[in-house]
């Protein structure tokens, strides 16, 4: 995709959006509802026509082709398996509609019924089957239309929140056996880091990051992704003194060393540290002394939130095990480590709210 | 005094059960959450204790006071949907006022309460605007604001955030539950999202198939679930199948696999007796030797889940694990291929007994 | 309250109805007919299913390519085409016939440009263009409808998959659709074989199955109009039920597609000289037809028949007291269904009662529809007039009422239904009682609908022919009153029939712009 814009009057749904997908590569978009990676997806399909820009497929432009000869695969987030056909049927619709060969389709269905594992159910009806289900054969319908390309938008939208977990895998794995590159649109991060090669982070019709999940997680360039991708504690802060790699930050009455590079004394900047990277407890060497606020059972984690004496607030996920005996009211020392895992960013020019903002 | 309690409650439609036999209190003040899979049938209790739906055996109370024949206007439960079901033609005030209004008071006394509620959900700045001009995450807020309003005493969440994009469900569901805290109101939240449960219950119901599966804080229900069904749905794990080989104390131990064998906590099961061990994933070490229990393998795959990383290992007797490791950072500290051995304790390992259904069937999320 | 409105219902609507024909039937002195008399009978009720057949086939396969036309290519021309499309229905159907009889027939219609003295006569084949542009507003509607709710991704998906926009549409969205279709299809046919009073017009000396009923009347061989009538109401239910039954069951064959060939059809220009032809088949066989009244109108006026029309001197005077009469009829049906439809529309929306009971009311609701007007005017007459012995006024007003009774109900249905459950069943939980939530909260959001409901039912009454003419004996409403006129049974002259004609339709232009106003209000606040 190069330089695609789609302006709806004077809404633009999609600015200028650059983005570059290897064959074999499984890239997820990730972003807030209305950032526009339907829209985007859309575009490649063919389904919207860009107002601006270039879209490539193995460096062929497709907008001028129509839909079906663009030869790409396509899951909706309403799953839209066609009600009036079985579930072979759907399957075999990529290849009926290009007159195939009876024998071919019969055998290129029954290879996809295996690959769903839904043999047991060619002859039901998509009102009868669940929603995983369904959404397991509209994948594989998709795939037995031939295509090598793939667009998922929202694939497992519809579904429990039990159910995504596990079949996100199973859709991982399906590509990497088939060898398909795929592009899979979702609002959930998590569901993106666990799967994809490559992230792509999107606001407001903008792509904001690209890379690897890792580095999306651990080194974000942009603060609206450090909040965005996973959990985080933002503390606003001053620049006081800089160092060839590292400054010192004011923030509320401590100070912290931070990594940082090419900062300005008096500048106003944001620390960001994950919560997973704070430890608790008494014995902590920490001049952050804090009044624990609420806590959580979350399975492995244990969620607190803590306050300073200056009423900054801080979130801390502490692996279970440990310091199980800290309750709410007590008193305790948080430490961030040696600043290995905290990240310095800019404070953003239009506040930290609408950087932030999510819808 | 309970403020709900079910007692032996069923429910059918056209002959097929929804509910199951559910019995169970709901103190006052407490946050409850219900979770379970589509179909479990947590709507139909949700609706039940409004009153929009009649028991079709059990009774249900509210205060000790049986009420299956109390109409939904006299419960004092406001049952907020999934899509929050605010009236389109009125606006942000004339909702949230509704419910006063409709129970008699005087009009400037029923704004006043909505305003008020306004405030608690931090919403009152936009009391004119109309329902379709706001986004999701308001829209929830005047749902809540309009049940608080209400008077009610009883708040009936239906998948409240279901309808939020994942990262916004992450934010908002702790200012749900400080809300509903600062009103002293008690809630039951129902749910198909586990981590939402967990963080916000002060105690967890799981229903599968219109039947209660266990039910108790969300610690308790973490650390010694009722089945492999919970067990799988809060906090997943590996689950292994094998054969009791030792009882007894501190010398119980189960035979996996080519001859495995695992140390367990004490149970009530009898020599040779199939069973099923589970082993959390953020309970197993890799390459830690001062584990109870130790088993080589290698790893087949791993997946990047944010502030943690989980390995998928294969185990040398064909049995697979999951090991989820947090604080790695940016580097994986295995990769695929590598030989590791994982490592947990023996109180880490759950026991239950061999399903007669079969592991499959129990594992199924539906 | 729901058992008062279904008995209302069930007295008022449906056993008058169906008993008065019966007890006809009974009470004949003999059911004998002469041969002849039989043998026209049957060929005119032959004929009636024949046309309503095959001009409801034609009228799908017209009036499917312009709804998609204007559905999917939204702006200012199809929304003007969306309105064109309206106007059969606008017109009421004596006056329709006038212009088609005009248009097609007399010598200043298309005939003086062909250079013909009349192209088509009067009899079946101009039955047929009548019904055709009539019922063509029925089809367009009903798909209109059917394409704005249907979920177009399903079409996308097909797409994706390899197939052109003609096989898409061909394999999946037809077949999808193919409740809806068969719906239209079935008001269409109804609407076909229960016109009277346009077909009497220009039915010339050919009889179908409304025109022998009425020629029956006229000659007083009641027992020919009864067992007419009545094999009529009779065949109606049994091809209804017949088609409905049946038609969902069709398996869909295997498919088969031609790629090449299809691909073609799916190009641009394929598709363009699609909707040329059917833009091009709905003016010259619909629009123009029926626009074609204003000419001799606009002649009338100008020819100094407008003074005596406003001054009601001559056979004006009888005019202005039908239109008086239609008008009244039309309110008071209006009301009593407003009144007696609200709660049976509550009762199918929202299943309040018994399962089984809401099934049976929705299909009895149907039946006035179903069953052809001049047929059940037959039977309420005698329900009402003779066994009841009420007087001609209400008699009338009652077999509006019944017939206008299924418009109302199933508008404000539909609606209700529209409104999701949760909202009244938060405003329970919230404490609101079920009157307190009809009047806050149901009725705000339907009021629309109630609305146009109201005028739909207005101006239904207002054209209703077939059944007040069985009706009727000295009381004559407009359209009786103007068949009369252009029938020659009552002397005019031919600016006079074009004026009356003229000014019956302006004022059911009004009724339906309003009603447009209404509906385009609702659909922007909604």
């Amino acid at each position: 995709m190069r330089g695609v814009s789609k302006a709806y009057g004077n809404i633009k749904a999609l600015d200028d959006v650059w983005v570059h997908i290897e064959d074999k590569e499984y890239v997820c978009i990730v972003g807030p509802s209305g950032c526009g990676k339907s829209t985007l997806i859309k575009c490649v399909a063919g389904i919207i026509q860009p107002t601006e820009g270039e879209i490539l497929v193995d460096g062929h432009s497709v907008l001028n082709v129509p839909i079906e000869d663009r030869k790409i695969g396509y899951v909706f987030q309403d799953i839209a398996l066609f009600p009036h056909l079985s579930v072979k049927q759907n399957l075999s619709y990529g290849l009926a509609v290009r007159n195939a060969s009876a024998n071919t389709v019969t055998t290129v269905t029954n290879e996809m019924l295996d690959l769903v594992k839904m043999r047991d159910r060619s002859k039901s009806y998509p009102r009868e089957l669940s929603g995983g289900a369904q959404q397991k054969v509209a994948v594989g319908r998709a795939i037995e239309s031939g295509s090598h390309l793939f667009l998922l938008d929202e694939p497992l939208g519809a579904l429990d929140a039990l159910v995504r977990a596990e079949l996100r895998y199973e859709l991982r794995r399906l590509a990497s056996d088939l060898g398909l590159t795929v592009i899979h649109v979702t609002h959930d991060q998590e569901e993106a880091l666990s799967i994809a090669d490559r992230v792509v982070i999107m606001k407001g019709g903008r792509v904001v990051e690209v890379g690897k999940p890792a580095e999306i997680y651990h080194s974000p360039q942009s603060l609206f992704t450090e909040n965005f991708v996973g959990e985080t504690n933002l503390l606003e802060g001053t620049i006081m003194e800089i160092a060839v790699t590292s400054c010192k930050v004011k923030v509320g009455t401590h100070m912290m060393s931070v990594l940082g590079k090419g900062k300005k004394v008096g500048q106003k900047v944001v620390v960001a540290v994950r919560p997973e990277f704070i430890t608790l407890g008494s014995a902590v060497p920490s001049e952050w002394e804090c009044r624990i606020k609420e806590v959580s059972f979350l399975g492995g984690l244990t969620r607190y939130t803590l306050e300073d004496d200056g009423g900054l607030e801080i979130l801390a996920h502490v692996p279970s095990g440990e310091s199980s005996s800290l309750r709410i009211g007590e008193r305790t020392n948080a430490s961030f480590g040696d600043g290995e895992h905290m990240l310095l960013f800019d404070y953003p020019i239009e506040g930290l709210g609408k950087e932030l903002a999510l819808e | 005094m309970p403020t709900v309690s079910f007692m032996n409650v069923s429910k059918s439609f056209d002959g097929v059960s929804a509910l199951d036999r559910v019995t169970f209190d709901v103190d006052d003040g407490e946050y409850l959450c219900v979770l379970g899979p589509t179909g479990s049938g947590k709507t139909t209790l949700l609706r039940l204790i409004a009153g929009l739906l009649k028991p079709s055996t059990g009774t249900i109370s509210f205060d000790d006071e049986p009420v299956n024949e109390m109409i939904s206007q006299n419960r004092n439960a406001a049952y907020v949907p999934q899509q929050y079901a605010l009236f389109p033609h009125l606006t942000v005030l004339e909702n949230v006022a509704f419910g006063p209004l409709a129970r008699g008071r005087p009009e400037s006394e029923a704004l006043s309460m909505a305003m008020k509620s306004l405030e608690l959900v931090r919403l009152a700045g936009r009391p004119t605007a109309f329902p379709k001009e706001l986004s999701g995450g308001m829209q929830q807020r005047v749902a809540l604001a309009r049940g608080l309003a209400s008077g009610a005493r009883l708040l009936l969440l239906d998948e409240p955030l279901g309808a939020l994009d994942a990262r916004l469900r992450l934010d908002l569901r702790h200012k749900l539950r400080q809300i509903v805290k600062e009103t002293g109101l008690t809630a039951i939240h129902v749910t198909h999202d586990r981590d939402e449960a967990m963080s916000v219950a002060d105690r967890i119901m799981i229903l599968r198939r219109g039947r209660i599966q266990d039910y108790g804080n969300p610690k308790r229900v973490y650390d010694r679930p009722a089945g492999i069904f919970v067990a799988n749905l809060i906090g997943g794990a590996a689950f292994l199948e094998g054969v009791v080989e030792a009882t007894g104390g501190d010398s119980s131990t189960v035979r996996l696999r080519e001859g495995v064998i695992v140390k367990t906590p004490s149970h009530l099961l009898t020599t040779n007796e199939p069973v099923i061990i589970g082993v959390r994933k953020e309970r197993t070490r890799l390459a830690d030797y001062n584990a109870e229990n130790i088993i080589e393998g290698d790893v087949r795959e791993t997946r990047f889940l944010g502030n943690s990383r989980e390995y998928v290992v294969r185990l040398d007797n064909g049995d697979t694990m999951y090991s989820r490791q947090f604080q790695e950072g940016k580097n994986e500290r295995f990769r695929i291929g590598d030989k590791v051995t994982v490592g947990f304790d023996r109180s880490d390992v759950l026991i239950f007994a061999y399903p007669p259904q079969g592991l499959g069937r129990e594992l199924e999320i539906v | 309250m729901y058992s008062i409105a279904i008995a209302f219902f069930l007295v008022i609507i449906v056993i008058p109805a169906i008993a008065g024909i019966l007890v006809q039937l009974l009470t004949l002195p003999s059911l004998a007919l002469s041969a002849p008399v039989l043998s026209r009978m049957s060929d005119a009720v032959s004929w009636s299913f024949i046309i309503g057949l095959i001009v409801s086939s034609l009228d799908i396969l017209a009036g499917i390519p312009l709804a998609w036309l204007i559905v999917r290519k939204r702006g200012r021309w199809t929304t003007l085409l969306d309105s064109l499309a309206d106007i059969p229905f606008v017109i009421p159907t004596v006056a329709l016939g006038f212009s088609i009889l005009e248009f097609w027939s007399s010598s200043s219609g298309i005939s003086s440009i062909i250079g013909v003295g009349s192209l088509i006569s009067p009899g079946s084949l101009l039955i047929m263009l009548l019904h055709f542009a009539f019922s063509y507003p029925v089809i367009v509607r009903v798909m209109v409808g059917e394409f704005l709710n249907y979920r177009e991704t399903y079409e996308v998906a097909a797409r994706t998959l390899g197939a052109s926009a003609f096989t898409a549409v061909r394999t999946v969205t037809f077949p999808i659709l193919r409740p809806g279709i068969l719906a239209a299809f079935l008001l269409a046919l109804a609407r076909s074989l229960s016109e009277t009073g346009a077909t009497i017009v220009v039915a010339g000396a050919f009889e179908n199955g409304t025109v022998f009923i009425k020629n029956a009347r006229d000659a007083g061989i009641t027992t020919a109009v009864v067992i007419a009538s009545l094999v009529m109401i009779v065949l109606s239910l049994v091809i209804f039920a017949l088609i409905k039954v049946i038609s969902p069951r069709l398996k869909l064959g295997p498919m088969r597609v031609w790629p090449g060939f299809e691909k073609k059809l799916s190009t641009h220009s394929a598709e363009n000289s699609r909707d040329f032809f059917s833009i091009l088949v709905f003016v010259i066989f619909v629009l123009l037809p029926c626009l074609f009244i204003a000419f001799p109108a606009i002649e009338a006026v100008g020819g100094g028949t407008a003074t005596e029309a406003i001054a009601g001197s001559g056979p004006w005077k009888a005019f202005w007291s039908s239109m008086l009469l239609s008008y009244g009829i039309a309110i008071l049906a209006t009301l009593v269904n407003i009144v007696s439809g609200l709660p049976v529309a509550v009762l199918i929306a929202r299943n309040q009662l018994n399962s089984k009971v809401t099934k049976i009311v929705d299909a009895l609701v149907d039946l006035p529809i179903i069953v052809p007007s001049l047929a059940l005017g037959v039977s309420l007459n005698f329900f009402w007039g003779n066994m009841g012995a009420l007087p001609e006024f209400w008699v009338i007003v009652l077999a509006h009422t019944t017939i206008t009774y299924s418009y109302f109900v199933r508008a404000m249905s539909a609606s209700i239904q529209g409104i999701p459950p949760e909202l009244e069943e938060s405003a329970r939980t919230l404490g609101a009682m079920p009157l307190r939530i009809f009047r806050k909260i149901t009725l705000p959001l339907t009021k629309y609908s109630l609305l146009s409901g109201a005028v739909l039912v207005f101006t239904r009454s207002v054209d209703e022919t077939g059944a007040t003419s069985a009706v009727a004996k000295t009381l004559k409403t407009a359209p009786v009153l103007l068949v009369d006129w252009i029938k020659g049974t009552v002397n005019v002259t031919a600016p006079e029939r074009a004026l009356g004609v003229g000014i019956l339709v302006l004022t059911s232009f009004f009724a339906l712009v309003i009603l447009r106003l209404i509906t385009l209000r609702g659909t922007k606040k909604g």
